[in-house]
Order: structure tokens, then C-alpha cells, then sequence
């Protein structure tokens, strides 16, 4: 009844492109924007800041930037882990090397040291296809997390192989360290959130963004018409590999403290922020922030029901959270292989319709 | 020959056993790529998966107990009973079977046509299935698998290299085992493909599923059967790593060995597995010996993907692998 358009007139170019054209959805934006910004700091605590937030936040930035290579671009990558140990080592080489500089430039500039290596690796996509290159990419995981173990450098040589998030603050207010408060976490990875998501709504729906879908649905013809493959899959990685960079960053600063390469940026993690995407939606920005609220939420809900509520031991509980994985993935291809995103897009269809039949 | 030769030949030989140990994972993918074009991520997880089912077997273990001890407060473990461990086998490849069976009837029928990619990603929602199903089924601790195989140093190897060259080769006798039946599964795998009735249905339906179909070829039976196949596959890769090494989850991890395999070997060809596992093998044991104390040692870990990365740049199909034709 109140989600169509019927009656909000576009009298510009602009308001017809602008980003949510019905007014309800554009409504509802501004209001979540409001509530994480305006009221949610007010009240969080500790154990919802560690164990659903910040993980949320930092998690949703990385399935963007996967979303963006796998969903868009259509190149499966299975080094998201290894991409995010590198722009937690830069931040933290970065913190370390310059204590003067504004974290939040370390974080970007970590980002941006993600995406010069996330092009070196993504290179051979240019010659190697499809599962070839999810194969691949495997190298970069298990290389990358060699040499972050291996090399000393880059953990300062400290004597346990781990590296440390020193203290830095951003406006007088400390984000990282363990002095940090709740709330300053969870506004730090809230506003990179915003920004990373906002950026790449814009870049998807863009040139750029084309350029992308096109080499995903058919690579050859998108040469064809005049897609430059090069640069299309280049960007692809860079922009990707920024994002995850950024994530990786935020995940050791903000909400580790204290990270070990191969324990924090497994090959698990590559899966796991691989799933996000497949049970959000591949191709879509609201399914990266699905799919990743579902990967964090679900444990936590089963651990709750399961350990607290029944009385199981923790590591069954835990084998039963793989399967629950599993079985849902595959439930998910099957049903919807678009994901939650398609789901929501369909009630959103339904909306547009109720109560009237027609 | 001087000794860091003779060393040298020593850990190439070693490298060429371990090959024939990611060459019988990598034969599973194959078998399971060839005949449905499914990448089986799974395919570690299912030799895990099997080796876990045999030691169960074999021990008597309640399946589930953990399961039901939490549900209903009661405490059972074992069977008053053990299994001859030829029995225990067969009974193992039983429950493959079902399970190729289960994978047919609940997944595979539902994904028909979809494009590759999300079989893929439905293989490895498979795997983690299993993965949390195995554990849940007979228990996450490190398990030992005894079958009766032979295991340590070979006397006779040793002697005969020590007369010949002064210097001792230590090889072990479960690897030359190993060898053996791989040789022996991948002879029999290839007379099954080549004479009988079905293992010609299945190199048709290799070839063109749809013709296949057109001259009455049932392609439901023929999955089954090859992941059937790619079961019993699984089943002796498990209890030959289990053997060295213990059931443990990082089996399925070492199986992941087995895609660098394929990437060099290609995908559709089971001579390519085999010569594809042997080169990882040697090669990943020599560059660790040869190079690997110089930048830190532990090379074996990605060693595999990085040759198979910058080999594929030159020929992205793989060594032997069909030419990838592309038609917009």
C-alpha cells in the first residue's frame, strides 16, 4: 500500500537515477542510517559490540569487496583470507612505523597496499578461467600466510609470532588497543561500512560496473563490444582486494587486538566470507550485508540455543554448526540460487502489489 | 655418487611415493569431473569421510553416540564387538555407495544445468556438510587406522642401496604399498571403463550428455555409479593417509593438495592425475630440500599452488587436459 511509486513523481534525470527511487526504501535508508549512527552507540555493550557488530561490520566490508570480484566481475576467488592478512600486517606495519599519522589514513593506505597486491595475484585471471582460477587463487591464500609466518619483518620480530595493535585514536577518542570503548569501536567500523558500501553501490552501478557484469556473463563478447578485459578484471581486483584489504585492517586493529596469520586469516576465512556472499547474493550489495549478518548471527543464535538453551557440549554444538552450513548452502543453491537478496527482492515485488491482486 | 646426491635421490623417490598419494585423491576429482563436469570440492572430505566410517566400523563405535549420550543423558560408546577389518571395508564402500546415492537423489537431480560454478559451490557446501556430519557421527578425535598394511622402513631397500652405494635409502613400506594399489585401481578402473557395459555408458556420457541420453543411457545411474566410483576411490586414498598419518581432519586439507594436481595434470584426464601427482610430489620435496632452508623452510605449503599457478599461465588446460574451446 505504501511501497510503489504511484504518485512520487520524477521531474529530473537525477531523481530518476538516484539510487532508491521509491520513496518508502529511501525513507527506510535514512532511518537505519540514523539509528546505527544516532541511537545504537548509546546503548550497546561490550558483548553486543565483540560478538555481533563489529564482527558484522567488518565481515559485510569484506563480502562487498568479494561480491564485487566473484558476483560482479565473475572471477572466484578463494584467497579473501590471505587478502586480508595483507592489509592487517600493512596496518600494522603502518601503526608501528608511523604513530603520528591518523589510523584512519593507515587503514585506507593498508586498503591500498591490498589492492597493488590483489592485482599482482589476480593477474593470471587474464589467462586462467573459471575453477582454473579458483584453484589459483588458492596459491595467494597459502603463500600469503607462509610469508606473514616466515618472514619476520613483517611480525617486528616479536618472540610469539604475533603482531599487536598499538593505541591510536582518532579525534582524542582511542579505537584501537585495549583501552578501547564499545561504542568507539563500533562507530569506527560502522563508518567505514558506510563508506565502503556507499562507494560500491556507486562503482557498480556505474561504467564500472557494467564493464564488470559484462566480462562476468560472457568475457569474450564483452571484448567484443568493447570491454577492455585488462583493465575491467584489473579493477576488479584492485577495488576487491581494497575493500578486503580494509576489512582485514579494521579485523586485527579494531576488533582482534592481537592477531597470528595462519590462525586469524585461514583458509577458512576465505570460505566463510565466501558463503556470506553465496547465501546473501551473488551480484548484490544488500546480500553482501545479508549474507554476512547471517554468518554472524547463526552461530551465535545456535551456540545460544544449542550450549545454553539444551545443554550440548560446546565442540558438538560446534560440528552441528558445520552442517547446518553445509545443508544450507546447498539448500540455497537449490531453492534460490540468487540468495536472500532474491528473496527480499520478491517480497519487495509482492509489496509492490498488496493488498490490491492487480 | 656423492652423498647430497644420493640424498637428493632419496627424497625424490620419497616426493614420487607421496605423488602416488595426491595422484589417487586427484583420480576421484577426475572421475567425477569427467563424467558430470562437477568440480567434487568434496572429494577430500569423502576420503576423510570413508576413513572415518572404516575405523568406526572396524571399532565397533555407536554412530551418533555423542549425539545421543547429549540428547538423552546416556553414556554408550562401543559396540561389544570388533570387525574383521576385510568386512569392515566392504561395509565402508556400502555406505559410500548410499552416499552417492543420497548425493544423486537430494542435490545432483535438483542442480541440473545450472552453471558450473554453483555446483561447485554446492560441493563445497557438501563438503562442510560432511565435514560437521563425520564428526557429529563417530567423534572429532584423532583415530588410528589399522587395516594390516605394512608399515616402516623396507630391510630389503635399505640392504640392497646400502651394498650398491653405501648410503641406505629409507623408504617406507606402506608408500611402496601404496603404489602398488594405486596401480592396481587405476588398471582396473580403466579395463571397467574400457570393456564392460557400463564403463562404456559412462565414457559416452562423458563425451555428450545429451547423446548419451538420445541412445538410452540413463544418466541418473550413471552419476550414481561414478560417485560410486569416486567413493571407493576416496575410500582407499582414506585408509592410505590414514594409515600414515592418522584420521584426523587435516586429511581434508591434504586433499586440497589434490587440486594443483588436476590444475597441472587437467582436469579430464585420469594419465594427467596420476603423472600431475607425481610431479607435485617430487617437485614439492625437492624445492623443500633444495631451497627450502634457504628462505625458511615449510615451502610444502603452497609450493603446489604456485608451480601449478605460473605452469597454467603457459598452458591453461593443463598438461594433458582437452583444449579449452571458447564460442560466443
Amino acid at each position: 500500500m505504501f511501497y510503489r511509486e504511484a504518485g512520487d513523481f520524477k521531474t529530473s534525470y537525477r531523481d530518476d537515477n538516484q539510487t532508491f527511487p521509491i520513496r518508502l526504501d529511501r525513507a527506510g535508508y535514512w532511518v537505519a542510517i540514523a539509528v546505527a549512527f544516532g541511537i545504537v552507540p548509546f546503548f550497546v555493550n561490550d558483548y553486543w559490540v565483540n560478538a555481533i557488530f563489529a564482527p558484522f561490520f567488518i565481515y559485510a566490508i569484506a563480502a562487498l569487496g568479494l561480491n564485487i570480484l566473484t558476483g560482479y566481475a565473475g572471477q572466484v576467488s578463494l584467497g579473501t583470507g590471505g587478502f586480508m592478512a595483507v592489509g592487517a600486517y600493512a596496518v600494522y606495519k603502518l601503526m608501528v612505523a608511523f604513530p603520528e599519522i591518523n589510523i584512519i589514513f593507515h587503514v585506507l593506505m593498508a586498503g591500498g597496499i591490498t589492492a597493488v597486491v590483489g592485482v599482482l595475484f589476480g593477474l593470471p585471471s587474464l589467462r586462467i578461467k573459471g575453477f582454473y582460477l579458483a584453484v589459483a587463487t588458492l596459491a595467494s591464500q597459502f603463500f600469503l600466510i607462509w610469508l606473514f609466518n616466515k618472514v619476520p619483518w613483517f611480525y617486528n620480530y616479536s618472540a610469539s609470532g604475533q603482531i599487536n595493535a598499538p593505541e591510536r585514536s582518532v579525534f582524542g577518542i582511542i579505537v584501537t588497543g585495549p583501552n578501547t570503548e564499545a561504542w568507539a569501536k563500533y562507530l569506527i567500523c560502522l563508518v567505514f561500512l558506510v563508506g565502503v558500501a556507499w562507494m560500491a553501490r556507486n562503482l557498480t552501478r556505474g561504467m564500472t560496473g557494467r564493464k564488470w557484469m559484462g566480462i562476468r556473463d560472457m568475457d569474450i563478447a564483452a571484448e567484443i563490444i568493447g570491454v577492455n578485459p585488462l583493465m575491467a578484471k584489473m579493477t576488479a581486483f584492485a577495488v576487491s582486494s581494497f575493500f578486503v584489504g580494509v576489512a582485514g585492517a579494521l579485523f586485527f586493529a579494531v576488533y582482534l587486538g592481537a592477531a597470528e596469520a595462519g590462525e586469524s586469516f585461514g583458509i577458512s576465512k576465505s570460505f566463510l566470507i565466501l558463503f556470506m556472499i553465496i547465501i546473501g547474493g551473488l551480484g548484490s550489495i544488500f546480500g553482501s550485508f545479508a549474507g554476512a549478518a547471517f554468518m554472524v548471527l547463526m552461530p551465535v543464535f545456535l551456540k545460544n540455543v544449542l550450549v545454553g538453551g539444551m545443554g550440548w557440549p560446546t565442540d558438538l554444538a560446534a560440528h552441528f554448526e558445520f552442517m547446518i552450513v553445509g545443508g544450507l548452502i546447498v539448500f540455497f543453491l537449490i531453492v534460490e540460487p540468487h540468495g536472500l537478496a532474491q528473496l527480499w527482492r520478491l517480497t519487495k515485488e509482492k509489496l509492490r502489489l498488496w493488498p490490491f491482486p492487480h | 655418487m656423492s652423498e647430497q646426491l644420493l640424498f637428493a635421490a632419496e627424497v625424490t623417490l620419497n616426493g614420487l611415493m607421496a605423488g602416488v598419494l595426491y595422484a589417487l585423491v586427484a583420480l576421484g576429482f577426475v572421475l567425477i569431473f569427467k563424467a558430470s563436469g562437477i568440480f567434487n570440492y568434496a572429494q577430500g572430505v569423502m576420503a576423510l569421510f570413508a576413513a572415518l566410517t572404516l575405523v568406526g566400523i572396524q571399532q565397533g563405535q555407536v554412530p551418533f553416540s555423542h549425539l545421543i549420550n547429549a540428547i538423552f543423558g546416556t553414556n554408550i560408546h562401543h559396540f561389544p564387538w570388533q570387525v574383521p577389518s576385510i568386512i569392515a571395508i566392504i561395509l565402508a564402500a556400502g555406505v559410500m555407495v548410499g552416499f552417492a546415492w543420497l548425493v544423486e537423489r537430494y542435490i545432483l537431480k535438483h542442480l541440473v544445468g545450472q552453471p558450473d560454478i554453483i555446483l561447485f559451490m554446492a560441493t563445497i557446501g557438501l563438503a562442510y556438510f560432511m565435514e560437521g556430519f563425520g564428526d557429529i557421527m563417530w567423534g572429532s578425535e584423532i583415530k588410528t587406522l589399522d587395516v594390516g598394511l605394512p608399515s616402516g622402513l623396507n630391510e630389503t631397500i635399505d640392504t640392497v642401496t646400502y651394498n650398491w652405494f653405501g648410503y641406505g635409502f629409507f623408504i617406507d613400506n606402506l608408500d611402496i604399498v601404496a603404489a602398488v594399489i594405486a596401480a592396481l585401481l587405476v588398471a582396473a578402473l580403466t579395463i571397467f571403463s574400457q570393456y564392460s557395459k557400463q564403463g562404456r555408458a559412462l565414457r559416452a556420457v562423458a563425451d555428450d550428455h545429451s547423446a548419451a541420453l538420445s541412445v538410452g543411457i540413463s544418466l541418473r545411474f550413471i552419476w550414481v555409479l561414478v560417485w560410486s566410483i569416486a567413493g571407493f576411490v576416496a575410500l582407499v586414498a582414506g585408509i592410505m593417509w590414514g594409515a600414515k598419518s592418522g584420521v584426523q581432519f587435516s586429511l581434508s586439507l591434504i586433499a586440497l593438495k589434490a587440486l594443483p594436481v588436476l590444475m597441472l595434470g587437467g582436469f579430464t584426464s585420469i594419465p594427467g592425475a596420476i603423472i600431475g601427482g607425481l610431479i607435485i610430489g617430487v617437485g614439492e620435496q625437492l624445492f623443500e630440500f633444495a631451497i627450502g632452508p634457504l628462505i625458511g623452510g615449510a615451502t610444502q605449503n603452497w609450493f603446489a599452488y604456485v608451480l601449478a599457478l605460473v605452469f597454467l599461465i603457459f598452458r591453461p588446460q593443463g598438461l594433458f587436459g582437452e583444449k579449452i574451446i571458447e564460442r560466443v
